[in-house]
């Protein structure tokens, strides 16, 4: 209890003072997840909306493939990756080890299963009520894919936020391919496991606070722009 | 100036699903004029017939042709569904939509559903989403987002369950305009005295055949079957 009083009153003196190390590694943080889950979103959802509209005999097993990957081992693909991108792997000539871009691959290898699944869902039930419309308007595949993302936006927004969530929070994988190196690849997450195996416990409970706020304030400010809650009906 | 898609030639077709013959064999010739009712009570196959015509169900057995190639007839036609489709858009942006899939550009599209909007008497809702509207109000949305691509035969499937009085007559007042514009129509319905207000000539569906075509004044005033004598005198007909 002391530890987590201890932890939050760390956090809060952070915070006001805008501890220049917690800006560092929080701006990191954002940066990469922030960057992940783009690129992610942009392979996820046309995915997503492709898989809905298009019948093919091997659809069934690429769904359900795509839902085992949601609970994909993040340290499994943090090694993947690291094997990719070692010196000695088929990738290693680019450098990118230990680097934030690594650490980008790793979590957009992630995070784009979970979004995928979780805009395939919703844009399932969309295509469903939009079929038989769509199909007399005489629209192409690329027109339903893309009417179907503009319509199901809100509930592609929760898909992304959906990874968002597990991409800030994703300390395995990245702490592999980035190694936790300070003012380099240092972020938010790796700085906690550090702290705790220091035995510093107040300080990577004031991380960690930070770090939830950090996704509680980034939630509530894109649900506040996209107007989620005010009209459901659009 | 537009080729004419027209006439409709239905031979010996038929929709099945599952295995299980929901219409048909159905042979059926329509021109390029007037007002046709599919008349006949629930589950006679009066939407299966109209989906098949449009294009929505493919014939199991023989074939519905007609006089142009399929791509130009589905420029040419539009459909209303009974529940009509509301996307998660505003009026404008629902009835502008037809017009955007057919390449038409936005801002073009968006004046073009205006007019329309208003020709329904949208014209007060037009930044509204279409998902609150009310019954009557999403059917006259249908009805807009149908007719500005300025289709050659317009196909309704009952577009007045479930109105009121006064949201039935403004629907069959846009219909009776879109008719004298030369526009075809064919329309599914088991209202009886809708069907005596706006039809030209009549197919009485039953079982899933066509059990009587012909000209409405002559099928209301003597049927050929008894089922259909049945059906008018307001029993129920199996």
């Amino acid at each position: 209890m002391n530890d987590l009083t201890q932890g939050l009153a760390e956090a809060v003196y952070r915070v006001v003072t805008l501890d220049p190390e917690l800006v560092e590694i929080t701006l990191r943080s954002l940066q990469v997840t922030v960057t992940a889950v783009v690129i992610a979103a942009a392979i996820a959802l046309p995915l997503g909306a492709w898989l809905a509209v298009t019948r093919f005999w091997a659809r069934r097993y690429v769904i359900a493939v795509l839902n085992a990957l949601m609970g994909l081992p993040p340290v499994v693909v943090g090694l993947i990756v690291y094997i990719m991108l070692s010196r000695s792997g088929p990738f290693g000539v680019l450098g990118l080890l230990f680097t934030p871009t690594a650490m980008i691959i790793a979590q957009v290898i992630i995070v784009t299963p979970l979004i995928a699944s979780v805009a395939h869902q919703a844009l399932r039930d969309l295509w469903s009520e939009y079929h038989d419309l769509l199909i007399s308007l005489n629209t192409t595949k690329r027109q339903r894919i893309a009417t179907l993302l503009w319509d199901g936006r809100r509930a592609l927004l929760t898909a992304c936020l959906a990874g968002f969530g597990r991409a800030i929070g994703e300390v395995g994988a990245i702490m592999i391919v980035g190694g936790n190196i300070d003012n380099a690849t240092r972020v938010l997450t790796t700085a906690i496991a550090l702290e705790t195996g220091k035995g510093n416990f107040s300080l990577a409970l004031g991380l960690g606070f930070v770090l939830i706020m950090l996704a509680i304030i980034l939630n509530l400010v894109i649900h506040s722009l996209s107007r989620t809650e005010r009209s459901n009906l659009w | 100036m537009v080729a004419s898609i027209f006439p409709l030639q239905m031979k010996e077709a038929s929709v099945k699903r599952r295995g299980v013959r929901l219409i048909g064999p159905i042979d059926l010739d329509l021109g390029a004029e007037g007002l046709t009712i599919i008349l006949g009570p629930n589950g006679s196959g009066k939407t299966s017939l109209l989906r098949l015509m449009h294009g929505l169900e493919r014939p199991a057995t023989g074939s519905v042709s007609w006089a142009t190639t399929q791509s130009e007839v589905r420029m040419h036609q539009a459909y209303v569904f009974q529940t009509p489709t509301m996307m998660r858009r505003s009026v404008t942006d629902c009835i502008a939509y037809a017009l955007t899939v057919m390449g038409v550009p936005r801002a073009e599209a968006r004046l073009a559903a205006v007019d329309y909007a208003k020709r329904v008497s949208l014209g007060h809702l037009l930044d509204h989403p279409a998902g609150v509207l009310s019954g009557g109000e999403k059917q006259k949305l249908a009805l807009a987002r149908a007719l500005i691509r300025q289709p050659q035969i317009l196909f309704l499937d009952e577009p007045c369950a479930n109105l009121d009085g006064r949201a039935t007559k403004d629907i069959e007042a846009i219909l009776n305009d879109v008719r004298a514009q030369g526009t075809r129509i064919v329309m599914a319905t088991h209202d009886l005295g809708q069907a005596r207000r706006l039809a030209d000539d009549l197919l009485f569906m039953l079982n899933g055949h066509v059990h009587e075509h012909g000209k409405a004044d002559a099928f209301f005033a003597n049927p050929d079957t008894p089922e259909a004598k049945a059906f008018l005198d307001g029993q129920i007909v199996e």
